[in-house]
């Protein structure tokens, strides 16, 4: 594809190089498809590896969840498909699944020994492209490259499809892969002839501005100025050719902006429609506070640092975060963030770029430095949960530590401390489970309590892992509803998308698990700066991860944490309709920004990386991949400074905006991420 | 190689599939043995019984444990029995998806017993894979690929 030339901000998804003609002979396909099988048990490791082989696919085995992750992450076009056991224990399989979705949008196999019908229909829910009952014959295996060939069509088509829709609304996109799937799929594999089509057509119509664009990233940037859009349209009001317009980028197209509209109402929908999930608060804390760490780890670790970056986040509570996320490897560390610590969290200026040094250091060292200034690598894992313990109403810190998609939704929601969360909530809701606890509507929430509430949220979805231990010194926050994903969404949302939304579906499985990753973006602050951070570090995977973790944040400012892998756009946006209330949209959108830098420059991974990093780091050491990753750990030029996005504004913004950070629960998704991404 | 020594091989693999020790799972993990991999099978086996034993340790504590967690002891008795699946062994199978009804029922008594049942079974045919391997390692290197096809 063609590379972006360069106009506006508008990044063309081209996965230049995706397409190694060496990796697949068209010819000959599928032999060579890459396929990634994950699954904890060896026997049957070796044995599908086998299968594979004779197959004639080129087969990587891997027995973690996280490695698989990093390794996705990491050659973001290195594979084709993936297959993975549903139960593994140090990550459900679900939650891998919509990571994957999310970050990578690559088709995923899930298979296990159990076949019943709720296990499987979760599998369909989560946007599992087939599901295997053990034990898997071969025969079962030779088929599998039809559904590498199928999304391809399907992203194609969705891109003739935008392309020769030149006016009209179309707020409906077929396929949100298409633009929000990472370009590296794109052009990935697909059968020569294919790519050929569309690189001519791509060139073809380069200089047109209506005619087929080549794959739009959406980065931070570009994110921040569409949720300016959206905010200043009003979200009732926001239709993509007004959205268009006052965006006025270059190249940008219509079917783009309608596009992404659509993921970011979905998106918020989804952040409103968590809180209805969990059905308890106490236990979703208490489940919380596991389930969320290990699922958003690397979200998490991207929140914060992003949030952090801002400088909204409180030192702490950034440490905290990210120790919540990324510390849990096994989920189950589950710190809880406290959202009052989160403030701290945040509130550190420098961020703290090497996350993977950094972060175990940094978590330990609660002192509540301003995270602003860098990721609180002080902030261990147990002190993340004593800060949870204090749970100083960081208010904005959303941080879901929605463990799992699903359930992030919810957390995030609920910390509808402010009524700006609360709207972000309910835009991104949308499609997934709103649960966000009538955030909106609780503006007693909003002071800091938002923060303990996310981690309430994230209790509920606990079942998935989100364990939001943040919610304790919100307590009160928990007493949100935790199902009132409607609220939110009914809230004064400036956004006023939340009906509107559709489907941001982030990218695939992302709808519900991506609430529950949102973990650690207490307020939005903080979410944003962890994925400035991310960002900075590298950009690869977390994109949208770390877009979903910013809304979180930006949603309940504090509680987004969910999983909120909502695209890019959708998340930031998240963070930004937060802001739109108090002029944090400015600051969200820095953060959002930040995280779609990250986010859609591929290279820029810096809130990926960061959240990979600080996920990796704190949840274990044997990822290896964090540590490749993280290739600045060192260098933790940390990514708020790449960000330029004024996080620090936009965490002061949110900050105010609370009126008081809550704990970002950072849910950081450590569990088995090492990496960055994908939370949960 | 001894025609004889084959035949025998097959008659005992043929023993194995028809008493339900093992089922098709195993004859397509022979089909999957190559001159790169002429052991396969074996190497499976050998693998799926060092890691089994420890999941079998962990059931072993969880139904020691008081009081009893039936989700834990549901959810090794599904990795155990995912790994089971994978080699074909079908009779340890069965006894694995017995035992998590009685989990589901949390029928504690129920769960002991069969779990005794359960290593019994995994006992068993880890004897009667040992002597199929020796005589197939005694009729050939290939003896075990011969015997598959």
């Amino acid at each position: 594809m063609n590379p972006s030339n360069g106009k506006g901000s508008i990044a063309t998804a081209s996965s230049s190089g995706a397409w190694k003609v060496g990796d697949v002979v068209p010819d000959q396909f599928p032999a060579g498809l890459r396929v990634l099988v994950v699954d904890d048990d060896p026997t049957c490791l070796v044995i599908l590896e086998k299968m594979l082989r004779a197959c004639l696919y080129a087969v990587t085995k891997c027995n973690r969840a996280e490695i698989a992750l990093s390794l996705l992450r990491e050659n973001k076009n290195g594979f084709d498909i993936v297959i993975s056991d549903v139960h593994m224990p140090d990550m459900d399989g679900f939650k891998l699944l919509e990571h994957i979705g999310l970050e990578m949008d690559l088709p995923v196999i899930m298979m296990s020994a159990d076949d019943e019908k709720n296990v499987v229909m979760k599998g369909v829910t989560h946007g599992a492209c087939d599901y295997l009952i053990k034990p898997v014959r071969i025969e079962a295996l030779k088929n599998i490259w039809q559904h590498v060939v199928r999304k391809r069509k399907n992203e194609w088509k969705e891109l003739d499809q935008s392309g020769s829709l030149e006016d009209g609304d179309r707020q409906q996109k077929p396929s949100d892969e298409v633009e929000y799937s990472s370009s590296a799929n794109e052009g990935n594999w697909k059968s020569s002839k294919k790519r050929k089509d569309e690189e001519e057509d791509i060139e073809d119509r380069d200089d047109t501005s209506t005619l087929k664009k080549p794959r739009v990233v959406w980065s931070v940037e570009l994110h921040q100025q569409f949720v300016a859009a959206v905010n200043q349209l009003g979200i009732d009001k926001a239709v993509p050719k007004k959205i268009l317009e006052l965006m006025n980028v270059p190249g940008l197209t219509r079917e783009n902006v309608a596009s992404h509209l659509q993921k970011y109402r979905l998106y918020l929908r989804r952040l409103s429609g968590v809180s209805q999930h969990h059905s308890s608060l106490n236990n979703s804390f208490i489940s919380a506070q596991e389930a969320t760490f290990g699922s958003m780890s690397s979200l998490n670790g991207l929140d914060l640092q992003t949030l952090a970056v801002t400088g909204q986040l409180p030192a702490q509570s950034l440490a905290t975060l990210q120790a919540a996320g990324l510390g849990r490897p096994t989920a189950k560390s589950g710190i809880p963030m406290p959202l009052v610590d989160q403030r701290n969290l945040f509130s550190f200026e420098n961020p703290k770029p090497r996350f993977g040094e950094g972060q175990q250091q940094h978590l330990s060292s609660s002192k509540p430095v301003n995270l602003l200034h860098g990721i609180p690598t002080t902030m261990e894992p147990k002190q993340l949960a004593n800060l949870h313990q204090s749970a100083q109403p960081l208010g904005n810190m959303n941080v879901q530590v929605n463990a799992h998609g699903g359930h992030s939704s919810s957390l995030l929601m609920q910390m509808g401390q402010t009524q700006s969360r609360g709207q972000i909530l309910n835009e991104s809701a949308g499609s997934h489970v709103p649960r966000l606890p009538s955030s909106v509507g609780h503006p007693a929430i909003s002071n800091g309590i938002a923060g303990g509430v996310i981690g309430i949220n994230g209790i509920g979805d606990n079942s998935r892992g989100i364990g939001y231990n943040q919610v304790r010194p919100t307590s009160s926050m928990l007493s949100f509803p935790m199902n009132h994903t409607s609220e939110l969404a009914s809230n004064s949302f400036p956004l006023g998308s939340t009906p509107g939304i559709s489907n941001i579906t982030p990218k695939g499985a992302f709808q519900d698990e991506i609430n529950s990753e949102i973990k650690g973006s207490t307020g939005f602050g903080a979410s944003y700066d962890i994925f400035n951070d991310l960002h900075q570090q590298k950009s690869q995977n977390w994109e949208l991860h770390n877009v979903g973790l910013q809304f979180s944040a930006s949603q309940n400012a504090n509680r987004l944490q969910g999983n909120l892998d909502i695209s890019p756009s959708v998340l930031v946006r998240q963070g930004y309709s937060s802001s739109q209330t108090s002029g944090q949209n400015r600051n969200v959108s820095d953060i959002g920004r930040a995280v779609f830098s990250g986010v859609e420059s591929t290279q820029q991974g810096n809130t990926q990386i960061i959240g990979q990093q600080l996920n990796n780091f704190l949840v274990d050491n044997s990822v290896r991949v964090k540590a490749e990753s993280i290739p600045d750990a060192g260098s933790q030029s940390i990514l708020f400074p790449e960000n330029n996005f004024g996080q620090e504004d936009l965490m002061s913004a949110l900050l105010k905006q609370q009126g008081g950070i809550a704990p970002a629960e950072s849910e950081f998704d450590l569990d088995g991420y090492s990496i960055d991404n994908i939370p949960v | 190689m001894d025609k004889n020594h084959l035949q025998h091989q097959l008659d005992m693999k043929r023993s194995l599939l028809d008493q339900g020790y093992l089922d098709e799972q195993f004859i397509q993990l022979e089909e999957l043995e190559d001159d790169d991999n002429p052991n396969f099978v074996e190497e499976m086996v050998t693998t799926f019984y060092a890691n089994s034993a420890r999941l079998l340790q962990n059931i072993e504590q969880a139904l020691g444990s008081r009081p009893i967690d039936f989700t834990k002891l549901d959810n090794y008795m599904h990795q155990f029995k995912g790994s089971s699946s994978s080699i074909g062994a079908t009779r340890v199978q069965k006894e694995c998806t017995l035992f998590m009804e009685y989990c589901e029922a949390a029928n504690a008594e129920g769960c002991i017993r069969t779990f005794r049942q359960v290593k019994q079974e995994h006992a068993s045919l880890k004897t009667k894979l040992e002597d199929y391997f020796k005589l197939a390692r005694q009729g050939g290197p290939s003896a075990g690929g011969q015997a598959g096809r």
